[in-house]
């Protein structure tokens, strides 16, 4: 008993947290930018695969890390662009729609893999990225080396927490995203065009989840293997609910979620086979019910998520 | 540009519509074929002839179409009411968990009392599993298509926790499966000597009751006035939820059956491989049957037949066989984006 709370205390546990909440925290803000702009994507969990596969296979092929990043945020957005194409001026449902991108993006992905690595039965590994010191912060006790002594990547998925709610919420993009999904006549009254806010913002979001993909190629498992996304997608879905569709909500919850699994790996250790490994497995996965089951009833959804707009018509 | 709604086309035309999704499809995918550096012709031959050049191919693809229809219709009668049931894949587990749970000696009865038996708990199992989902979205607000998503996971991991455990087989060398179902348990085979098993006909079968309710019955009647307008329904004075119940159960159901017929009817035995995915692929399925009944059994065959010919083709053309997974998902979009061209025309201005 004293061991399982000794755990929370020990400077690996967070700094295990932070790094599985990393590719969280990017696909949770990918979604909550098409949420909020009122466009459900279920494509995520297919767009993080493509993304995983995209990044580490540029890097593979001889690109720098960064390059990488880049080829699979481009590979988000295409994605992107074929949801929204389909949801936005088209109307078609989001939930079809959605499910249909996720087989795409991950057969696709697939399909590429196979033709590109047919021989190899154990997958290649990169020379990923690396934690960098903040110099001073790191050494900050148990909070230190969790917050400042992560890979680049990790960094950035905190910077884009900052920049997406200070976009949605100080900027006249953000007003209009909102607005998007809320109540878009009133968008359309202003000049602005509803498809083209929530095109763009569902191309964007999806480069994020490609980007949240990548990291679990580029930054914890090295290389690419079948099914390693493993529902991280829908939990992300869930996390945007959990958050009430606000960014810094969002980021607890993420951690929150993470500081959990972390900690399940290592009750697992502790409880020594006596309870089967498949239950700490599920953990995620009932934790994430068990959290929309929660927060479902004082859930604001974005009035406008998932109705398609037609200009003109009331 | 704008959509404006066109009157309904005639039921001719409203047919032309997979074939057009179809032709969109392989232009599409021609282009992946070509990148792979072979012919597009040559490969969709050997699709086709893998899938039904000879009597073993086109039997195999009828028997990979079997779990297809039942969760394609599983997905089809959700679908109709506005029920994004996601979770056919947990449904068919579980459906395959009740069959060797009462199927491997538990229950001494003959085959005619044992295999419908084993049927009925099965499906209960399924309807079970969806109305859980089905109860948080009326109860709670909660979104049935996440839930659905990650009990997939949950009910994947269950099993894998059964066959390491309580379902082990004893004489399994280690690995994870269950025992062999009893021989009362199992679906004979249509013709002796191959795979094609009796759970075809009972997929047969079920599709047509499944149509029958749909277009015949009050139940269908509700189900599509919900799924067409709930609001208007619940005004019209039908009950909403209960009727979401009722679907959910009626879906649950037949995705478990998909699980009991490979158990009883192929396979023998449960491993966590039982399913490549059946339950997505029936979405793709009821889709391109435009959520009809008796279509879902034409277009299971149609995609089985996909997965059945690019096994064959990969093996001699050297395209990979993931070029069937990236088939199926096109057929879905572009069959959507053809309904729609149906009922509305594009104006551009």
């Amino acid at each position: 008993m004293e061991q399982a709370l000794e755990i929370l205390f020990t400077a690996s546990f967070w700094v295990a947290a932070i790094r599985i909440a990393s590719p969280l925290i990017f696909a949770t803000m990918g979604e909550l930018i098409c949420e909020r702009a009122g466009v459900l994507n279920l494509g995520i969990e297919g767009i993080m695969t493509a993304g995983a596969f995209a990044g580490w296979f540029t890097v593979y092929a001889g690109g720098d890390l960064w390059t990488g990043v880049l080829v699979a945020a481009l590979a988000g957005a295409m994605f992107g662009l074929l949801h929204a194409t389909l949801t936005v001026p088209l109307g078609l449902s989001q939930h079809v729609v959605g499910i249909g991108v996720t087989l795409l993006a991950s057969s696709l992905t697939y399909f590429i893999y196979r033709l590109a690595l047919p021989e190899v039965t154990s997958p290649p590994k990169i020379a990923p990225f690396e934690p960098l010191a903040i110099p001073g912060l790191s050494s900050i006790p148990v909070i230190g080396p969790a917050l400042f002594n992560q890979t680049p990547l990790t960094y950035l998925a905190f910077a884009t927490v900052a920049v997406t709610a200070w976009v949605l919420y100080r900027t006249p993009l953000g007003l209009a995203i909102r607005a998007a999904g809320e109540n878009p006549a009133a968008v359309e009254a202003q000049g602005i065009s509803v498809t083209g806010i929530r095109m763009g913002a569902v191309m964007v979001g999806s480069a994020l989840m490609a980007v949240g993909g990548a990291f679990l190629t580029m930054s914890a498992f090295n290389s690419f293997f079948f099914q390693m996304i493993n529902g991280r997608g829908w939990i992300c879905i869930a996390l945007v609910v959990f958050g009430s569709w606000r960014p810094g909500k969002a980021l607890l919850g993420a951690i929150l979620f993470a500081a959990f699994d972390a900690y399940q790996v290592r009750l697992q250790q502790l409880s020594g086979g006596i309870v089967p490994y498949q239950v700490f497995l599920m953990m995620p996965y009932v934790l994430s019910i068990l959290a929309l089951v929660l927060v479902a009833r004082r859930a604001t959804y974005p009035k406008a998520l998932m109705i398609p707009y037609q200009k003109g018509e009331r | 540009m704008r959509l404006e709604p066109k009157p309904a086309p005639p039921l001719g035309v409203t047919l032309l519509f997979p074939v057009a999704a179809i032709a969109a499809t392989l232009l599409i995918t021609s282009l992946l074929v070509l990148a792979a550096g072979a012919s597009p012709f040559s490969v969709f031959y050997l699709v086709a002839r893998g899938a039904a050049g000879t009597q073993f191919a086109a039997l195999e693809t009828l028997t990979r179409a079997t779990p297809l229809i039942f969760t394609g219709l599983a997905v089809a009668v959700a679908f109709r009411a506005k029920l994004w049931n996601i979770g056919a894949e947990a449904q068919l587990y579980i459906g395959g968990v009740v069959t060797i749970v009462l199927g491997t000696g538990a229950l001494p009865l003959p085959s005619f009392l044992l295999i419908p038996l084993i049927m009925l708990a099965a499906m209960a199992a399924g309807a079970l599993l969806l109305l859980g989902p089905a109860v948080l979205k009326t109860r709670f607000g909660v979104d049935e298509v996440v839930t659905t998503l990650l009990l997939n996971f949950i009910v994947l991991l269950f099993v894998s926790m059964l066959l390491e455990g309580p379902l082990k087989d004893p004489m399994g060398l280690g690995w994870p499966q269950s025992q062999r179902v009893v021989a009362e348990a199992q679906l004979p085979r249509i013709i002796q000597g191959k795979r094609l098993h009796y759970g075809f006909a009972i997929s047969l079968c079920a599709a047509a009751i499944v149509w029958v309710i749909m277009k015949k019955t009050v139940l269908g009647y509700e189900m599509r006035a919900v799924g067409h307008n709930a609001e208007a329904a619940s005004f019209a004075g039908i009950p909403v939820n209960r009727v979401l119940m009722k679907t959910a159960l009626l879906s649950g159901g037949l995705a478990a059956l998909a699980g009991f017929s490979e158990v009883s009817g192929l396979k023998g035995n449960l491993t966590l491989d039982l399913s490549p995915g059946y339950g997505y692929s029936g979405i793709v399925v009821a889709m391109l049957a435009m959520l009809n009944p008796l279509g879902v059994v034409a277009s299971a065959i149609f995609v089985a037949g996909i997965f059945v010919g690019a096994d064959a083709m990969s093996r001699t053309a050297g395209v990979p066989s993931y070029i069937a997974d990236v088939m199926v998902a096109t057929a879905l979009l572009t069959m959507v984006t053809a309904i729609l061209m149906s009922r509305f025309r594009v104006r551009w201005r």
